[in-house]
């Protein structure tokens, strides 16, 4: 699964703002970390404006700071602002789609679809912010007995 | 890849995070089901589904309620003497080669009583039920358009597992 470039930039953008709501980030910041064009950045950034997710600041420092409710909002709403997220639901259909094939086919593939939209609708920002914080405490953590062993094994078969 | 140890530590640590994290759930405790709480779990059930199952949850109640075998949980949450909210799992041996883990298959708190932390303690005492046999990792299977629930368990840092439900309607 793959997500289109602004979506991704989005997320990255709202989390960021999320993770402490009092705090203005710039975009500048942001385009830094992300390494991508503050041009490209600022579409993104409007889009979340006007989706009311995020307000732009002014004075001195300028930026943008989220306003939304991080425990309430998902990963689904963030990327529907920005892309269809994809769901084969639609009315229209190839011809291709409409033969036995296409029809089993559909059929597997919006399973795909029901799994993908039930995951992006039950993680709100809230979650993924604990998510982030489990992961960098993982990393912090020293490794256990077993992986260092297994770890240098696998280093000296290497050399 | 973590370690069982590893992962063991962590999961303690998120439930003493749980454990006090939520200040507004203040009076509440949690305790094993007795036999005098099924009319209350039944409603919370009868509340939640719409269908009142008496002989369901007595059976429920044998199987998972006071002195039940080992690995058994059916936990109710209390508040001053009432019950508002419940959970059941079990420790499953070996399904489908995986080693011995918990399983929650149940879990409701009243629609009053939502949203002050009931679900969470629920969770975290299962949870140290689970730990205390002997396992080091929970299970669950949600229903995939049940948001809430899917929500309320992805909260507590639970990410999908590598198994894949599958079903087939029988033909008469
Ligand atoms: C899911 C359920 C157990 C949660 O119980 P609860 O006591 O309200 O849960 P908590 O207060 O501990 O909530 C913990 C977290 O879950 C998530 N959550 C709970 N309710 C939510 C809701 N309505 N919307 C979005 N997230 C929600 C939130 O992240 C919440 O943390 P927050 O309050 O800091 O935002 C409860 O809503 C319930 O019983 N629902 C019906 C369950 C059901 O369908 N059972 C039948 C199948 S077994």
């Amino acid at each position: 699964m793959k997500l289109q470039k602004n979506t991704s930039l989005a997320l990255y953008s709202v989390l960021e703002f999320a993770a402490d709501p009092t705090r203005h980030v710039s975009a500048a910041d942001i385009a830094a970390k992300y390494d991508v064009s503050a041009h490209h950045l600022a579409k993104v950034l409007a889009g979340l404006a006007r989706a009311g997710i995020v307000e732009s600041v002014r004075g001195a420092g300028g930026g943008y700071r989220f306003v939304g409710n991080a425990r309430r909002l998902t990963l689904f709403d963030v990327i529907q602002t920005f892309e269809d997220p994809g769901l084969h639901e639609t009315d229209h259909r190839e011809r291709g789609e409409r033969t036995p094939v296409g029809q089993a086919l559909g059929a597997v593939l919006s399973e795909i679809d029901q799994t993908t939209k039930a995951t992006f609708s039950s993680i709100t920002l809230a979650t993924m912010l604990s998510l982030i914080e489990r992961q960098q405490r993982a990393c912090l953590m020293p490794s256990s007995p077993a992986t260092t062993a297994a770890q240098t094994r696998a280093a000296k078969r290497a050399r | 890849m973590k370690s069982d140890a590893a992962a063991h530590k962590a999961t303690q640590r998120r439930s003493a995070r749980i454990s006090t994290a939520r200040a507004d759930t203040g009076g509440v405790t949690t305790r094993p089901a007795r036999r005098g709480d099924l009319e209350e779990v039944i409603a919370i059930d009868a509340a939640v589904t719409g269908i009142v199952k008496r002989d369901y949850w007595r059976s429920i109640y044998r199987r998972y309620g006071d002195g039940a075998q080992a690995g058994r949980q059916f936990l109710v949450a209390d508040l001053a003497g009432r019950v508002c909210g419940f959970i059941i799992g079990e420790v499953r041996d070996w399904e489908f080669g995986s080693p011995p883990c918990g399983w929650v298959f149940a879990i409701d708190v009243d629609p009053e009583a939502r949203l002050s932390g009931v679900g969470t303690r629920l969770l975290a005492a299962i949870c140290a039920g689970f730990r205390r046999a002997g396992v080091t990792r929970v299970r669950t299977m949600l229903a995939r358009d049940n948001t809430l629930i899917l929500s309320f368990f992805r909260s507590q840092g639970m990410m999908a597992a590598p198994f894949i439900p599958l079903e087939i309607a029988l033909e008469p």
